[in-house]
């Protein structure tokens, strides 16, 4: 049970945050988020939400133009993730007001930090948004 | 823009943004490269902040999908640095860059540990998340301690214990002795504790894996877990920040409520009740909501905990609430959870008492086969496949086979060898499986792998009442104008072999099968080649007397084939050439193909492996196994079901109690029948483990294991006068080299096993198996034979007789003479007990496989300890009826010396397992064990057995 991969990619595929929990290499990385990008994008509004690639499931979401998709064990709670996705959406809405794909762009290091107090090791570490920023905000305030 | 103010990343992030495509990309991303390089190079003049903006730019470079893995270096240095932002980035950036392996990280692993037993809460954090996600043996060998000591310690913060948890999870994964499982248990429970949600949910984690892999250690946990549930689900003590649209942490109840489903059972009666009160609560108490947040966390819970009530095989009455759940999520709109519901449906097809609920479904099943969405569509498949059996497998598979035509290319592969697999697991009969795999590979050739057809011909030549059937079915096919290659492989192939079986029938006279199977000719590629030549010279040989102008035609294309470049071919047209022209002899070189040796079906094995890796298909797995168990499948020799579950317990104890609960029953036997027959018996010999088998087995027929199966050789050496068991034994590797039939397992150890038990396996032999299930009430059984013939050929002249000894009075309803191929037959049997005896009762049962005679007596388990029927007795009955017994025949005594004792608790088991209750507190002496038991029979009717087990430390004695 756990996750191993985050991704989140815009409309045209373009890869804009991603965090590995299983080690792949750069070609690994490249060959699957070519292919489940695919895969993912060509789904319209009334299929489910779960796309299962090779031996693990893909839970995604879809913003606007921004995809949010998670690599999972095939054993995973899929609607648990569906709505960890959102959580990451909504902390990330509370940090930047109502976040959008250019916030993510030009704040990767923020991005990784609230996945960084969200996510450890494949497991979910803290689901309260005012724990998750506060680093951040400690942070801020500091500099 | 950019915060953190590093102004070069925004800017050069926007450069990337801009470009028009992938070479402007890399051509940006290169020059940028060569910079960051170049810096790194002279380290000198880089300040911190510098740094850290190259660090972070590296990053966005390799999340585009480029190596910058001479940055590493840089990345791992960072870590060292003395203030917070630099410290940051260094760990997060080589937490993204770097594995476990990389020697770079070696180098940090010092800092890190300082990091982490340090006062720095924010360092702490730093170093334990590096650890968690990354850190492999070396980090878990040097900081488990450390990690151990802060998250159990009480003067941390949440804060660093919510990562340690994490941290020591992974740790534990690279080294298992890292946590010390005696000390821990108790640690962990105490986690379990935590207020702090945060805590709580890591450490769920932790406790995840903990159990998965020793959830004995661990019951601890158990009613601690079901606590935090109920806290959840009362929303007890649940900060505002947890409470996700109304509902308390959905992912710790997830997570809690997984652990809950790896420890085996619940068994505390109190948990129980409360755990299944919050269950109840979850599944009644769950409505869909407008808001779609509200309602795919509400049902994550409740998917979960169906989940958790399928595991724990709760009432009836819960199951089948859930199977009406799930058939009311497969039918609804919202697409989640109609996959969802098709899922757990197969999951929940392991609780094998739900199947035929679930199989009120199939219509709706079916329908989701044509979903639009492709990932629906695959559950469907796996549901249909998993809940298949005899019963509905013409539907599903005749539903599969429309479906084909219309599936989408990347299922079509998958389906159509699912439908093979079904269609020769479950045909009701033969014929249909040829039409089955003739139409896959009419409707999906491409798809249809070689195994398959492969095993259409083993079957029809295995079958003789198929061999026509199929060939008339290859000539139909022959007919259509386009048909794939691989129905020209089996069809030439069919034809050629048993075409002749038809030559009566208007067209299918040589000349003509020739023209249709050689009109196919121009079309097929070199694979074929060679089976159309073998096809043309079994015509040639069938053809008598010869025909000069087919065997003209015949020979032109062999003679055209002689020169080919392929060597099979050529050496097939050479060949067939030559032998074409010796007349009779032909006959006997071109003879049909003998019958395939029994295998286990490749397309089954392919599909095992296939499903190695995924776990979610286990469910499937594991019954699919469990349906081979059952006979219908040839394939290697599992374990069938539960078998031999010998109980735990050594050899000796084995022995002793029998001799107790039989010699008990022996007044009985010489028609004393006291109603409180206890028996005392003076045995000085200590019991060997031949007793059992004397107790149990007094008519002594069969001989050692193996001997049982009788070749024809091993029956002319009997005729020769050598007919003793240690003979027969010895004829044993004899009997293998001719092709004899042997047993598998021991049959003695399998009937014993069943003395104990009610159902498996009485006998299993490469062709059939024969599995019991039994009923007993009072003076009366019933037993029931499986029959399962495991073979692609039926099998013949099948007898089974019942020899009963006196005692017994018993009728087995009528066996059939032939045995289908792959099918099962149950024959019931009825028992009665008339009165008590320690004889056995005798299977003599045989059948004939091709040409060979198979017989073996079996015992059968309708042995005494099956008439007992448990009773309590209170002190004030036990002692004075014990008392009022005086000696032999009513009560014996037996004292057994120089045995280890057994310890009590197993002995207590054992007397369970032979029906005789235990009855605690009896007796004063806490080494003496009392048991009480009734035994049934016509003329005794009720009678009370009361047995007496006195432990002798000093002399060692029971």
């Amino acid at each position: 049970m756990g996750i191993r991969f985050i991704l989140m990619v815009n409309k045209q595929g373009q890869t804009r945050l991603a965090q590995y929990y299983e080690w792949l290499t750069l070609e690994e990385r490249r060959a699957l988020e070519g292919d489940i990008v695919r895969k993912c994008l060509a789904r319209n509004e009334q299929q489910c939400s779960f796309v299962e690639h090779s031996n693990y499931k893909i839970v995604y979401r879809r913003y606007a133009s921004l995809f949010f998709l998670v690599g999972v064990d095939n054993d995973e709670n899929e609607l648990a993730i569906l709505e960890f996705i959102h959580l990451l959406v909504e902390t990330m809405d509370r940090h930047f007001g109502n976040v959008c794909e250019l916030d993510i762009m030009f704040h990767l290091e923020k991005a990784h930090f609230m996945l960084e107090e969200m996510v450890m090791n494949g497991c979910i570490v803290e689901t309260s948004k005012s724990n998750i920023l506060s680093p951040i905000q400690l942070m801020e305030k500091t500099s | 823009m950019a915060l953190s103010g590093m102004r070069g990343l925004s800017v050069f992030i926007s450069d990337v943004r801009n470009c028009q495509n992938k070479e402007q990309e890399r051509l940006r991303v290169d020059k940028e490269l060569g910079n960051v390089r170049t810096r790194f190079k002279n380290e000198k003049g880089l300040s911190p902040y510098e740094k850290k903006k190259y660090v972070w730019k590296m990053l966005y470079i390799y999340m585009l999908g480029y190596d910058v893995d001479f940055g590493h270096m840089e990345a791992v240095s960072l870590i060292s640095a003395p203030k917070y932002p630099e410290k940051q980035v260094g760990y997060i950036v080589t937490a993204c860059l770097l594995n476990e392996n990389h020697d770079f990280l070696r180098l940090a692993i010092n800092t890190v540990r300082n990091d982490i037993i340090g006062r720095n809460e924010t360092f702490q954090c730093l170093a334990l998340t590096l650890v968690g996600n990354i850190g492999g043996r070396e980090f878990a060998e040097s900081l488990a301690a450390d990690v151990q000591k802060l998250l159990i310690s009480s003067s941390c913060r949440p804060l660093v214990r919510k990562k340690a948890a994490l941290c020591l999870l992974r740790l534990y994964r690279k080294n298992p002795d890292v946590v010390n499982v005696d000390g821990w248990a108790d640690r962990m429970a105490q986690l379990l504790d935590e207020r702090d949600l945060g805590v709580l949910t890591s450490s769920m984690s932790l406790l995840v894996a903990l159990v998965s892999n020793n959830h004995e250690a661990y019951w601890s946990c158990l009613p601690k877990c079901v606590k935090t549930l109920e806290r959840l689900a009362r929303n007890q003590d649940i900060p505002q920040e947890y409470t996700y649209y109304g509902i308390p942490s959905p992912w710790l109840q997830v997570k809690t409520m997984r652990a809950l489903q790896y420890f085996p059972t619940v068994e505390d009666p109190n948990t129980r009740r409360s755990l299944f009160e919050v269950l109840q609560r979850i599944l009644m108490g769950t409505d869909v909501v407008k808001n779609v947040n509200k309602n795919n966390a509400s049902h994550a819970v409740l998917f979960e905990a169906l989940a958790l009530v399928m595991h724990l095989d709760a009432e009836k009455e819960m199951m089948s609430q859930c199977v009406a759940l799930l058939g009311k999520f497969i039918a609804v709109r919202e697409p989640n959870i109609r996959y969802l519901g098709l899922e757990n449906m197969t999951r929940m097809l392991m609780v094998t008492d739900v199947q035929d609920i679930i199989k009120r479904h199939q219509a709706q099943i079916i329908t989701s086969l044509k979903d639009p969405d492709i990932s629906i569509r695959r559950r469907a498949l796996d549901l249909l496949y998993g809940m298949c059996d005899v019963s509905n497998a013409k539907d599903i598979v005749e539903e599969l086979l429309q479906y084909l035509s219309s599936a989408d290319f990347a299922m079509r592969e998958e389906l159509s060898l699912k439908a093979a697999i079904l269609a020769e697991k479950f045909a009701p009969d033969l014929s249909w499986y040829v039409d089955v795999i003739l139409q896959l590979i009419d409707k999906a050739g491409d798809f249809v792998s070689d195994d398959i057809w492969f095993r259409v011909v083993q079957f029809v030549t295995n079958n003789e009442d198929l061999q026509s059937y199929a060939a008339a079915k290859a000539r139909e096919y022959l007919n259509k104008p386009a048909i794939h290659e691989t129905m020209v492989k089996v069809s030439a192939y069919i034809l050629g072999e048993y075409g002749h079986l038809l030559a009566r029938r208007p067209g299918y006279s040589p000349k003509e099968l020739f023209t249709i199977i050689h009109e196919k000719h121009p079309t097929v590629s070199t694979s074929t080649i060679p089976i159309l030549l073998s096809s043309y010279a079994k015509i040639l040989m069938h053809t008598q007397p010869p025909e000069p102008e087919l065997q003209n035609q015949i020979w032109t294309i062999f003679n055209k084939y002689e020169s080919c470049i392929d060597v099979e071919i050529q050496q097939r047209a050479a060949e067939y050439f030559a032998l074409s022209r010796k007349g009779a002899s032909l006959m006997d070189i071109l003879a049909e193909m003998p019958k395939f040796p029994e295998r286990q079906s490749a397309l089954i094995r392919k599909a095992e492996d296939a499903e190695v890796d995924t776990a979610e298909q286990s469910a499937i797995k594991l019954r699919a196994q469990q349906q081979m168990s059952t006979a219908l499948v040839v394939t290697d020799q599992r374990p069938p079901n539960g078998m031999p579950a010998q109980p735990s317990i050594g050899p000796l104890s084995l022995v002793k109690v029998p001799s107790e609960t039989v010699d008990s029953q022996n007044p009985g036997d010489q028609g004393l029948t006291h109603p409180n027959g206890v028996v005392y018996k003076e045995d000085p010999q200590p019991p060997s483990q031949d007793i059992i088998g004397d107790l149990l087995g007094t008519l002594s027929i069969e001989g050692p294991p193996g001997a049982v199966a009788q070749s024809p050789q091993s029956a002319t050496y009997e005729a020769e006068g050598a007919p003793s068991a240690a003979d027969a034994a010895a004829l044993v590797p004899v009997g293998e080299e001719s092709g004899s039939v042997q047993p598998i397992g021991n049959i003695n150890e399998r009937f014993y096993a069943l003395c104990l038990k009610d159902s498996g396996v009485l006998y299993e032999d490469p062709n059939i198996q024969i599995g019991i299930k039994a009923e007993w009430r009072a003076h009366q059984g019933r037993l029931v034979l499986f029959l399962g013939n495991k073979n692609t050929a039926s099998l013949g002249s099948v007898q089974a007789l019942i020899l009963p000894p006196t005692h017994l009075k018993m009728e087995l309803s009528l066996v059939p003479e032939t045995i289908p191929p792959r099918a099962q037959v149950q024959c019931p049997l009825e028992v009665m007990n008339l009165r008590p005896s320690r004889d056995v009762a005798v299977l003599d049962f045989s059948y004939k496989f091709g040409p060979t005679m198979v017989n073996v007596k079996l015992r059968l388990p309708a042995v005494l300890n099956k008439f007992l029927q448990p009773i309590t007795v209170s002190p004030e009955e036990f002692f004075p009826q014990w008392r009022s017994l005086s000696g032999p025949p009513l009560k014996l005594q037996e004292v057994v010396r120089g045995v280890r004792p057994l310890p009590l608790p197993e002995m207590a088991n054992l007397f369970n397992t032979y029906r005789l209750t235990v009855c605690p507190g009896l007796d004063p002496n806490p080494n003496n064990l009392v048991a009480s038991t009734t035994f049934y029979s016509e003329t005794t009717r009720a009678m009370l057995c009361l047995v007496s087990s006195q432990l002798f430390i000093e002399s060692s004695t029971l």
